[in-house]
């Protein structure tokens, strides 16, 4: 592994720097014990328990809603219906919904916002939409009672497709609009038109990014108390975004945002499911004030996967123009969302496409054209990649398309078209997401690349294609190169407090589901105080603990809240010095701090080993507010802001080797290579672990993951009998690289790297699967590739064999 | 997701047993390891008034071999204890290879072989074993005892001969023949999933060196276990094991030919006869193997 | 939790348990944890409901309730179960254990739990206990399990986290600290 970097931003350059150790997680301990308290864990006393009613129907009008024979049910408390909250304000995740200034005088698009009603109103519009809400001493009774509300519905016409959707006679899945249209804009760079019409080479293929769900282990959880010492409402959420919690709740009770509080602790699993605002975020609060008791909603399985966010599906028209030698000339796209039965998250998931469809290649002739509709189904949000696996679906494949029509290794096509390193920061042409100039900061994809093809050993793959496998197998070698926008804005705070016992706590906007960060921010507010990381208590997701927060989304809480925290440790260091330097009469300049003891700057360079030197221990500057010298104040602490200038770039190659049973259609990965670049890793330990959580959740999608529906509406894989999360069995060891650009946007130098592990899979598994099938001359356009689905590929293109046959290894 | 209420009860006897299963007024259903019927209860798709558990009663909690050589399995029994019982992997191995297929260790040691096979999944692995192995259901109901073969049990999805008031009591196994080799092969989307297609194969080897019997049955191929006469024949044509491939490739075609499996979202009927094929191929080949 | 014989009051101090059925109320004993227990529970109560809102044991988690994921794993005479596929009553007479049993007196962690740690086998903790009370009762066995054995006990769990291989790893780690590697004698 090499750091292509030489000098690291780091800041206690005296000492050894705690960022880059793998460091074992401090969060472990009490999650083993079973101590961990997620949000369905805390029981407290008088809870009451919440059941939604939901929608059996993907389309419908309400008829009529009778709750009495529920209500007189012993142990329920109370029952609420879109009647009771009619009068509040309907959800809209504005934050996510906002077109950005730039982005609207570059583009206008059309952006619809359609605000969600909390509880049904006069229509539902997909299976799973909460119709009514019951509040019971358990959720036994809270269930019970959901099958005596008696609730008529009279079914309307339902549309499914996204592709129907956009027909003028289509159902309409809003009323009020004129078609299904939500999202339409389109974007050109340079002239397309003149590139594709002098092109030696063109391709144009439709390829599926089928629907898929994020699917933590645990489902959402929300436990709301009003009241209590301070009259405040408090909710403990299962979410990644708990001060927009707090917001949207406040704003929806008519309550000042101070009066509500919002804990994400212990968190399982998010993946941004868990980062959109739905409509029992404000429902279960709601159901606490108006009842004055604590109440408590844990979602079912069933209701996570037909009520919450799904993702993913896309259709991509996509067309490659190069030149003889496989150089891009121009590429069209044509993009096509269903974002489900309303507008939850708008520009986000589309327009994450539209900018990660170039990736790491050269195109100078672009035409982008977007479109996204209403169907009757779940509304998608985003989900690990959020846009990006879709798009780097349809051009990675695109790629190998290319390549197979130019007779050049997939491998070496890409080689040809990757930006090379001298070009940073490169411009795409584009418009970023945040409305400015699309530009990479950095990054070395041709290395990415050439580890990952020298690591999969394509000569070995091609001789085995060529000497054949046993009697019915075929082996293929995929690759997908991708880039990711990581670090999203708009800010990110750090509160570090020194406290009297010596230990410090660092308050971040920013909770964790799992990646750690009660370990890696640690590690950064360590060397930014020059203390050791045992000694920072880091509390993430807690509205009270720093007034503003975005939250953990978007692989940004590195970026963002990891140089927040470095700069508030910076802060508080110098307040530390300056506070020393009174007590010791020494000038803060010739002051150090060395594990969390204030010394002068040559006995710390004299090192061990000699007279223990005349230190202040921090807690002692802590413990002597008499002796603080007037103006400079006895709370040692500070808070910081870090606002990203722009997005910081990470950037990785897959490749993989698959052998496919071509007469069964089993795909067997043997080997799945990864070398990723995430700028500076703080945790290598934990950095790895993300990027093969990533892969795993891209090869279930890949391979066995599909949230199916049938012609009606009605969602088909809505246990896990049916929605079928790979196991243990299912995903092989993976083989780990990495390069280190460091980010030339942040003093860290790091990049997010949370979701840029599910990006790829399920490109480079297509790639690798339609590699393997070249003999029949298959096309994989759409995942996941299942064994029937295999046997239907070869099936289908079995008449081309013979005169078609293809060679099995290509010429260049 | 829970359940809706009902009562229960944990008798100790079989005809106590049989008086709760008599009553008229309530529906009643047998619990017993409850891996199939407790997701029922709590997703509300099962919504009995009573349930009696049976694993309280000693005399269903027997796993013996009897006299005349049969394996006897007490409907208490759970699937863990039956798929490591030397006598079972002994004599009918099959069934020991079949449980292995069943889910995962969480669950077979809890589920019980009666509770699978009265459940009646058709894509479940025991009820297509014990149609091959010619497996006899003890029942007992206020009528008395009744014996029902395997082939008239089995009814469609989750139906079966059991009446409401009647408890399984035990399945019994007669001794297989001698050099009888067996297979149980499927195709699972995930390891532990019901198959997606699944075959159970028994050979015996004649003294001349062919087959003389012959069983195939099928799972998740139709609404029961499905045996297939007309691959048994073709097993049965072979005359001698220098023709055995062509007899297996017989016997596979048949089931391609034959076989009028369902779609659903994780294979299609078109792949099912497929990989009823290859795998019915593969099972005789492993079977075969074993007769020695 | 407190070394009294009674399972802790419900969490509604004021009122009996809230009835649905009421002929459907039973007393239910138990060992949870090597502490006997004596409770009141209706029929149709999980398992896994028990545990959480009855005993206050939180450490075991509930992810699907349909007896898949496998995150409320517990053992119940040293076996591994879905507690959420398991009603309280039909647990009268059993023992229980749960991930809070598996500390010793002193605090210290077992050798299952410090592998999950060394090894990164957790990220959201979320599905942990499951795996970890599995893997708990597999290395109880005499001999070291084959490798399809624990495949097999693997495959019952689903994480959506760690992608599994840390996990395998902390499985791996502990079976040769106890066994000896694989084909060596310990």
């Amino acid at each position: 592994m090499t750091t292509q970097q030489a000098a690291p931003a780091s800041a206690g350059t005296e000492q050894e720097a705690w960022i880059g150790r793998r460091l074992p997680r401090v969060e472990d301990d009490r999650l083993l014990r079973g101590n961990g308290r997620y949000a369905d864990d805390l029981g407290l006393p008088g809870t009451l328990e919440l059941a939604f009613l939901r929608s059996p129907h993907a389309h419908a009008r309400i008829t009529s809603l009778g709750t009495e024979a529920a209500a007189r049910l012993p142990g329920v408390h109370a029952i609420w219906t879109g009647e009771d909250t009619a009068a509040l304000p309907p959800l809209l995740n504005r934050a996510e919904l906002a077109v950005p200034a730039g982005l609207q005088e570059a583009l206008d698009p059309l952006v619809r916002a359609l605000p969600m009603p909390l509880l049904a109103g006069e229509k539902v519009t997909f299976v799973g939409q909460p119709v009514a809400l019951v509040a019971a001493d358990s959720r036994y009774l809270a269930e019970d009672a959901l099958e005596l509300i008696d609730v008529e519905y009279e079914p309307l016409d339902v549309v499914v497709d996204p592709e129907a959707a956009l027909r003028p006679d289509s159902p309409r899945v809003e009323e009020s609009w004129d078609d299904n249209v939500a999202l339409a804009l389109d974007t050109t760079v340079g002239d397309p038109q003149a590139a594709f019409a002098e092109a030696a080479c063109v391709v144009e293929e439709e390829f599926r990014a089928h629907r898929y769900v994020a699917s933590p282990i645990e489902p959402r959880g929300i436990t709301a108390a009003p009241g209590g010492y301070d009259g405040r409402l408090t909710v403990w959420s299962s979410h990644q975004t708990p001060h927009r919690v707090r917001d949207t709740v406040a704003g929806t009770l008519g309550l000042d945002p101070e009066q509500v509080r919002v804990i994400a602790t212990d968190v399982g699993g998010g993946f941004g499911q868990k980062g959109v605002l739905y409509v029992e975020d404000l429902l279960v609060p709601f159901a606490a004030h108006r009842s004055g008791r604590p109440v408590s909603w844990r979602e079912d399985r069933n209701e996570n996967l037909t009520g919450t966010a799904h993702a993913r599906e896309q259709t991509h028209r996509i067309s490659l123009a190069a030149d003889a030698e496989g150089r891009l000339l121009g590429l069209r796209d044509e993009i096509l969302v269903n974002f489900g039965a309303t507008t939850i998250t708008g520009l986000v998931v589309p327009y994450n496409s539209l900018c990660h469809l170039l990736g790491p290649y050269r195109v100078p002739h672009v035409h982008i054209d977007v479109k996204a509709v209403l169907t009757n189904t779940t509304y998608t949000a985003p989900y690990r990649g959020a846009g990006r696996p879709e798009a780097v679906f349809a051009m990675e494949r695109a790629m190998d398309r290319l390549a197979a029509k130019l007779g050049i290794e997939p491998a070496e096509l890409r080689a040809r078209n990757l930006i090379p390193p001298e070009a940073m920061p490169y411009r795409t042409g584009l418009v970023d997401r945040a409305g400015n100039p699309q530009e990479y900061d950095s990054g070395d994809f041709p290395e990415l690349l050439r580890r990952a093809v020298d690591r999969i050993d394509v000569p070995a793959v091609r001789e085995r294609q060529r000497a054949g496998e046993r009697e019915g197998h075929r082996v293929g070698v995929g690759f997908a190169v991708y880039l990711e926008a990581t670090g999203l804005g708009p800010f990110e705070s750090a509160r570090v407090q020194l406290r009297r016992n010596g230990r410090v706590g660092l308050y971040l906007g920013t909770p964790s589901q799992g990646q750690g960060h009660r370990t890696s921010m640690a590690q950064i507010a360590a060397d930014a105080l020059g203390v050791p990381p045992s000694v920072v208590d880091v509390v993430g997701g807690d509205t009270d603990a720093v007034p503003f927060g975005v939250g953990t989304i978007a692989s940004r809480a590195l970026v963002t809240a990891g140089n927040a925290t470095h700069r508030a440790g910076r802060l508080l260091r110098e307040k530390i010095l300056n506070s020393a330097s009174a007590r010791l009469g020494t000038p803060a300049d010739e002051l150090t701090v060395v594990d969390g003891v204030v010394l002068p700057l040559k006995s710390a360079d004299e090192g061990a080993g000699s007279e223990a030197p005349e230190g202040l221990p921090l807690a002692a500057l802590v413990n002597s507010p008499m002796t603080v010298p007037d103006g400079l104040g006895a709370d040692l602490s500070e808070t910081a802001h870090f606002r990203p200038p722009g997005f910081t770039f990470a950037a990785g190659a897959h490749a993989v080797v698959v052998d496919v049973d071509t007469r069964t259609g089993e795909v067997e990965i043997e080997r799945y290579v990864v070398v990723h670049d995430a700028g500076r890793i703080v945790n290598p330990m934990i950095a790895e672990a993300q990027v093969t959580g990533g892969v795993a959740q891209g090869i279930g999608g890949a391979l066995y993951e599909e949230m199916a529906y049938g012609p009606d509406g009605q969602p088909v894989t809505t246990t896990y009998m049916d929605y079928l999360l790979p196991t243990s069995s299912e995903i092989p060891d993976l083989e780990l690289d990495e390069t280190h650009t460091h980010s030339t946007l942040n003093d860290l130098g790091v990049k997010g790297l949370g979701e840029g592990g599910a990006i790829a899979p399920q490109a480079v598994i297509s790639n690798a699967v339609e590699d393997a099938l070249r003999p029949y001359g298959a096309v994989v356009r759409r995942g996941p590739l299942t064994p029937h689905r295999v046997r239907a590929l070869i099936r289908e293109s079995a008449g081309e064999r013979g005169e078609a046959e293809r060679p099995a290894v290509p010429t260049a | 997701m829970k359940p809706a209420p009902f009562d229960y009860v944990a008798p100790g006897t079989l005809p106590e047993a049989l008086r709760f299963l008599a009553d008229e007024e309530r529906e009643v259903k047998v619990l017993a390891g409850g891996q199939s019927l407790v997701p029922m209860l709590n997703m509300r798709l099962a919504r009995p008034e009573l349930l009696v558990d049976i694993t309280r009663i000693p005399e269903l909690r027997t796993l013996d071999v009897e006299g005349d050589g049969a394996l006897r399995i007490g409907a208490g029994v759970r699937q863990a204890a039956v798929a490591v019982d030397p006598a079972v992997s002994a004599g009918w191995p099959l069934l020991t290879e079949a449980i292995g297929h069943i889910g995962h260790p969480q669950i077979r040691n809890r589920g019980t072989v009666c509770g699978s096979l009265v459940h009646h999944d058709p894509a479940a692995e025991l009820p297509t074993a014990a149609l091959a192995l010619d497996a006899r259901f003890d029942l007992s109901g206020p009528a008395g005892t009744r014996t029902v073969d395997a082939d008239d049990f089995f009814l469609s999805t989750f139906l079966t001969a059991l009446e409401a008031d009647e408890i399984v009591t035990s399945v019994r196994f007669a001794a297989q023949p001698h050099r009888t080799g067996w297979s149980f092969e499927e195709l699972a989307r995930r390891r532990g999933d019901f198959a997606a297609i699944g075959v159970a194969v028994l050979l015996t080897r004649a003294e001349a060196g062919g087959v003389d019997r012959a069983r195939v049955v099928f799972c998740a191929a139709g609404s029961r276990p499905l045996r297939l006469p007309e691959a048994e024949d073709a097993l049965l044509a072979a005359e001698g094991p220098e023709r055995l491939d062509d007899a297996f490739a017989a016997a596979g075609a048949a089931a391609r030919a034959r076989l009028d499996p369902p779609s659903d979202v994780h294979a299609d009927a078109e792949w099912r006869r497929e990989a009823a094929e290859i795998l019915l191929v593969r099972a005789c080949n492993r079977a075969w193997e074993r007769t020695r | 939790m407190t070394d009294t014989t009674e399972a802790r009051p419900d969490p509604l101090p004021s009122a009996a348990p809230p009835l649905s059925e009421p002929s459907s109320w039973h007393e239910l004993h138990l060992t949870v944890n090597g502490r006997p227990i004596r409770a009141q529970v209706e029929s149709r109560l999980l398992l896994s409901d028990f545990l959480r809102a009855r005993l206050s044991l939180t450490g075991t988690h509930v992810g699907c309730e349909h007896g898949v994921c496998g995150a409320c794993t517990v053992l119940v005479d040293g076996e591994p179960v879905r507690s959420c596929l398991t009603l309280a009553v039909a647990c009268e007479g059993a023992s229980l254990r749960t991930v809070e049993s598996l500390a010793d007196e002193e605090g210290q962690l077992t050798d299952v739990q410090r592998a999950f740690h060394e090894q990164h086998a957790m990220q959201c903790g979320f599905c942990t206990a499951g795996f970890v009370m599995s893997c708990t009762a597999m290395v109880e066995a005499p001999e070291r399990p084959a490798e399809d054995e624990v495949a097999d006990q693997l495959s019952g769990h689903l994480c959506r986290c760690t992608g599994y291989r840390n996990i395998r790893a902390a499985v791996e780690q502990v079976l040769d600290d106890r066994y000896g590697k694989a084909g060596e004698e310990k």
